[in-house]
């Protein structure tokens, strides 16, 4: 079983986002960290990088495979979690703890079409 | 087989060279060169003497599995016999001492390969024409799809951008679009593992220019509603593109010209029996109906006539075959396949239990042996392919087509005989065997390799890409 | 049936084979196939020959060709063999493998892949090669493509007059269909003009350039200030070198540039009419996520060291259509190929080479204007390859040359005409080659 914390929203692309002060803290879901296995890169936007929901931001890789990240929201990315371009594998360690972007949002009420955890529960078992 | 550890750049030693030279007579020398333009330290390559070099290379091709050394199960790459003549026709001097650029009447005989080739691949496929610019397949589909966005231009049609390709295409025909500037469309899959028809229709309009279509398909499944897409695609404008990677079956059966096929690829390193050499040297001529030919010189897509040597090979396996044996070719491809798919299904997955062509695809064992395992895991595909490594065949092509989670995908090629065939099946067998029984066998395999499974996610997450980071470690 | 060497089957096999399948012929594992598709006539083939008689219509083939004394660059170099080379390259176990995929069983392929990615990047100063590409030029067209996904918001690809022509067109063809846009840097005096570069960059959309170490006219380019230039407005700089010449001339990382391409032809490789070449790229550690290709890792097993193929996820059969490229088959056995001839050469069999090339050429130079034929073209230093401006007819001097046996004086789109020299060519052959300039007439 994979683990999904209240509170927060998610995409059915396994994205999730937290609102901290306006901003939108965007990681991956312990289900997508699962099924992706040993992450072993995370391509990463750059800072004041436009982002569009339902588009891509940026990928994660393992081995053998390649799974584009979806932004769950639009607006502009104003910081990267940089500690993944050394250590991809945090990712895999603690998928909640490890956001990925955050984002200035540019329409806050695209939250309102992401899932809570209860809906986000029943598509990723 | 032992396992040697060594790079040529640790055998290096100071005062040691392998080379002979002429001496300098000309009383010049690079110091005359102005400084700034010299390069300030030299390159560090090994020093190592003739002897140093030949037993490495020796040494690192023991560790290495080719066709010659045993059978390649592997689906859509066509590992069938190197014949020993085609090399030696390469090495001769009068061919491999031309330059690319000299003038036309002092390489007739290379001409003449070039125009026999053309007229030998027009017999086959069908086709009224070929340029031999490409160096491989891949680079073959770029080319006939630079074509086909020639042909719209040329035109005026220039709202084609888009390309319809099926969801059990190789991962080069998206590719291969992308860097033609084409948008990609993905067109599904019936049930029976076919183009889906109805979907394919609500896809087509002005936007299209054209299909790229696989037939036999990766699941080795004849499309065989070939003429109604072919007329479909050509009612709205499109022109259909063959890629040639699985024409082995239809060697000397069917002609992709006669399908209603516009444009198409032929990889001289598969269906035409040039060695694969670790990954190239390939060739990837591209064939189109008359209709195109004028647009082939205009397509420049390598630096001088592709690749001769290769071409002089496959030409000479084409002399070889003539036109007696090629129909033989396709159809013995075609045998082999079924035979080892109907010897197998009773212990791996078979999807799709129709007749197939050159290749098949198994979904996996049907017992993985996870309630034998102490954590409850079964053998997986990957695992099967890594034992049969150490019964010395090579690993079947794994996890492609995508349609299948645990796909297995066969291609035994003419060049092998039932003997051969029957030691694979009896090998495939003993895999499932073990798997049922003791799966852990097969998930600690292979055991008689040179090495045994490398350790690919810290070769990804921490890069060692040459000698000198390696020393850095 | 008659036998066929190629087809082991017997008819007992096939019958036996068929029977397992529960089919009644070969022709009815066909029956999915449309019935007109079939293809029922002859293929006009000619019959099939023994293997005698295949040697012997290749060597009739061959007799048709004229060996001529190569005195010709223009992208391909007819540098020296070592023997060795080739006994290496055909061992079966390198030219009859598949690409590495199965590391266990692949591990002598995967070493010489790693070994020559360190040649290329000792040759090129750079962090990182790839596996190989097929060709330069087609090496050239990638690097647009790589360009461009290095410096996302810029546009523009501008490429030096200087580059060979068939770099050009191979480029401008690739460019033309990805919907890149290119344009060029003039040329001053022979060599790349930083002043046409500046001003092409003050537009502020060039995403970078393409300029060759070695230009068409065999020139060595002086590029102080060019990565500065180019830098400072955000783009990257690619060079298309000679790697043979890299061995003594600054090389792309000496002059501050973040890619390399080229062909490795020079580094041995016979010319036979154009190909099997092998193109090779190398960058910065920072681009090698955007480089297109195959490339070869160091890892471990349980046991200790060994190679596999890495960083795959930027690959076709992973990415698909958002790949760095569509490139699967390269030219593997040619990077053995140049790998082995690296190592017997080394540095300083590397700097005998250019310094023969060098000296040859100088000589040949000198001696061709004393004929009183040609016109000096540029003043600026050559190593191998330069051009002159003929004095008489381009074609009655061709002429003369080929009767002689040489294949010299190419004609350049100038109505220059080109010479290189390699050290395949002693004294006697060059002096040979002046007498036959002299004879040429008005």
């Amino acid at each position: 079983m994979s683990k999904v914390i209240e509170g927060l929203r998610y995409s059915e692309s396994h994205e999730w986002v937290k609102v901290e002060g306006g901003l939108a803290v965007v990681g991956v879901s312990d289900f997508a960290q699962k099924e992706m296995g040993n992450i072993t890169y995370v391509d990463l936007p750059d800072v004041d990088d436009e982002v569009t929901a339902g588009e891509d931001f940026g990928a994660l890789e393992s081995v053998k495979a390649a799974s584009d990240l979806i932004a769950p929201v639009s607006g502009r990315v104003v910081e990267v979690n940089e500690a993944l371009e050394d250590e991809p594998e945090l990712v895999n360690q603690d998928a909640y703890a490890n956001w990925i972007i955050k984002v200035e949002m540019s329409d806050p009420s695209e939250l309102d079409a992401l899932l809570d955890a209860e809906a986000y529960k029943k598509i990723s078992d | 087989m032992k396992y040697y550890d060594k790079l040529i750049f640790e055998l290096s030693r100071e005062g040691r060279s392998g080379y002979s030279l002429p001496e300098n007579k000309f009383g010049h020398c690079l110091k005359e060169l102005p400084k700034a333009l010299r390069r300030p330290a030299a390159p560090e390559l090994p020093k190592v003497s003739e002897i140093d070099v030949v037993r490495h290379y020796t040494n690192l091709s023991q560790m290495n599995f080719g066709v010659d050394t045993g059978f390649y199960p592997l689906g859509s790459c066509t590992m069938k016999y190197n014949p020993k003549i085609n090399e030696e026709i390469a090495a001769l001097p009068g061919f491999n001492g031309l330059h690319p650029l000299q003038p036309e009447a002092t390489v007739a005989g290379a001409k003449a390969v070039y125009e026999g080739m053309d007229k030998a691949l027009a017999a086959i496929t069908g086709m009224a024409g070929f340029t031999f610019m490409p160096c491989a397949g891949a680079h073959g589909e770029l080319t006939g799809l630079m074509i086909i966005r020639e042909y719209h231009r040329r035109r005026g049609d220039t709202a084609r951008t888009k390309i319809i390709v099926p969801d059990s295409a190789h991962g080069t025909n998206p590719a291969s679009a992308a860097v033609c500037g084409l948008e990609v469309v993905e067109v599904k899959s019936n049930a029976n593992g076919l183009v889906d028809v109805e979907a394919l229709k609500p896809l087509l309009g002005p936007e299209v220019a054209g299909i790229m279509m696989t037939n036999p398909n990766t699941l080795g499944l004849f499309e065989k509603d070939i003429k109604e897409i072919a007329a479909l695609v050509h009612e709205c404008g499109g022109l259909l593109y063959y890629d040639g990677a699985n024409m082995n079956p239809l060697l000397g059966v069917v002609r992709p010209g006669d399908m209603g096929f516009d444009v198409m690829h032929l990889n001289l390193h598969k269906t035409f029996s040039t060695p694969h050499g670790g990954g190239g040297p390939g060739s990837g001529p591209v064939g189109v109906a008359k209709h195109l030919v004028d647009i082939l010189p205009d397509v420049k897509v390598s630096g001088f006539n592709g690749n001769f040597g290769v071409i002089l090979r496959a030409y000479a396996y084409i002399l070889m075959l003539g036109r007696e044996n090629v129909k033989l070719a396709g159809k013995y491809a075609t045998l082999s396949a079924n035979y080892i798919k109907e010897s197998l299904k009773d212990c791996y997955k078979l999807p799709i239990p129709s007749v197939c062509k050159h290749e098949f695809v198994y979904d996996g064992l049907i017992d993985d042996g996870a309630s034998k395992a102490p954590d409850g895991h079964g053998a997986t595909t990957l695992d099967v392919a890594k034992r049969l490594l150490d019964f010395g065949f090579h690993a079947p092509t794994i996890y492609f087509p995508l349609l299948f989670h645990q796909a297995l995908m066969i291609e035994p090629t003419e060049t092998e005989s039932k003997e051969t065939l029957d030691d694979f099946i009896e090998v495939m067998r003993k895999i499932a065997a073990e798997a049922a029984e003791n799966p852990m066998i097969l998930r600690d395999a292979p055991h008689c390799t040179p090495i045994r499974r490398p350790d690919e996610t810290t070769a990804a997450r921490n890069p060692i890409l040459k000698y000198q980071d390696s020393i850095c470690e | 049936m008659g036998t066929f060497a190629y087809f082991p089957h017997t008819d007992e096999d096939i019958r036996l084979m068929l029977e397992r399948i529960g089919a009644g012929s070969l022709d009815e594992l066909y029956g999915d196939v449309p019935r007109d598709f079939v293809f029922k006539g002859e293929y006009n083939l000619p019959e099939a020959m023994s293997e005698q008689q295949v040697r012997d219509f290749f060597s009739a083939l061959e007799a048709k060709n004229t060996k001529l004394k190569v005195f010709v660059g223009a992208g391909a170099y007819d540098h020296y063999t070592p023997s060795v080379i080739p006994y290496i390259t055909s061992r079966s176990e390198f030219l009859t493998a598949y690409t590495p995929y199965q590391a266990e069983i692949s591990q002598g392929t995967l070493r010489y892949i790693f070994e020559y990615q360190s040649v290329i990047c000792s040759l090129t100063g750079m962090d990182v090669s790839n596996a190989s590409m097929y060709d330069g030029p087609t090496a050239a067209a990638e690097a647009v493509r790589m360009i461009l996904a290095c410096t996302k918001k810029k546009t523009r690809v501008l490429l030096s007059k200087g580059l060979l022509p068939n770099v050009q067109k191979v480029v401008e063809t690739y460019s033309k269909f990805h919907g890149d846009q290119i344009d060029y840097i003039d040329l001053e005096g022979g060599l790349t003009s930083l002043e046409s570069l500046k001003k092409e960059l003050a537009a502020g959309d060039v995403a970078g350039i393409i300029v060759p170490a070695v230009n068409r006219y065999g020139i060595i380019e002086d590029y102080s200030g060019f990565a500065d230039a180019v830098h400072e407005a955000g783009g990257v700089v690619v060079e298309y070198c000679d790697p043979s010449a890299l061995a003594v001339i600054k090389t792309p990382a000496d002059w501050g540039f973040d890619i390399a391409v080229g062909d490795g032809q020079p580094l041995g490789i016979p010319l036979c009419f154009g190909g099997p070449y092998v193109g090779f790229m190398a960058c910065r550690k920072d681009y090698v996520r955007k480089m297109p290709g195959r490339i070869v890792g160091q890892t471990t097993d349980s046991e200790g060291r060994c190679f596999v193929l890495t960083l795959q996820a930027r690959e076709q059969h992973i990415r698909r259509e958002k790949a760095t490229s569509n490139i699967c088959s390269n030219e593997s056995l040619m990077a053995l190929f140049v790998t082995v001839y690296a190592s017997l050469m080394g540095a300083e069999g590397l700097k005998k080479v250019n310094c023969l090339s060098f000296s040859g050429a100088h000589y040949l130079y000198e001696e061709l204007l004393k004929t009183g034929k040609f016109a000096p073209v540029f003043d600026a230093p050559f190593l191998k390859e330069f051009v002159l401006k003929p004095l008489v007819p381009v074609e009655k001097l061709q002429k003369k040359l080929l009767e002689g046996g040489y294949f010299a004086a190419l004609q350049t789109e100038e109505g220059y005409v080109s010479f290189c020299v390699t050290e395949k060519h002693g004294k006697e052959e060059i002096d040979a080659l002046v007498e036959l300039v002299k004879e040429v007439e008005q």
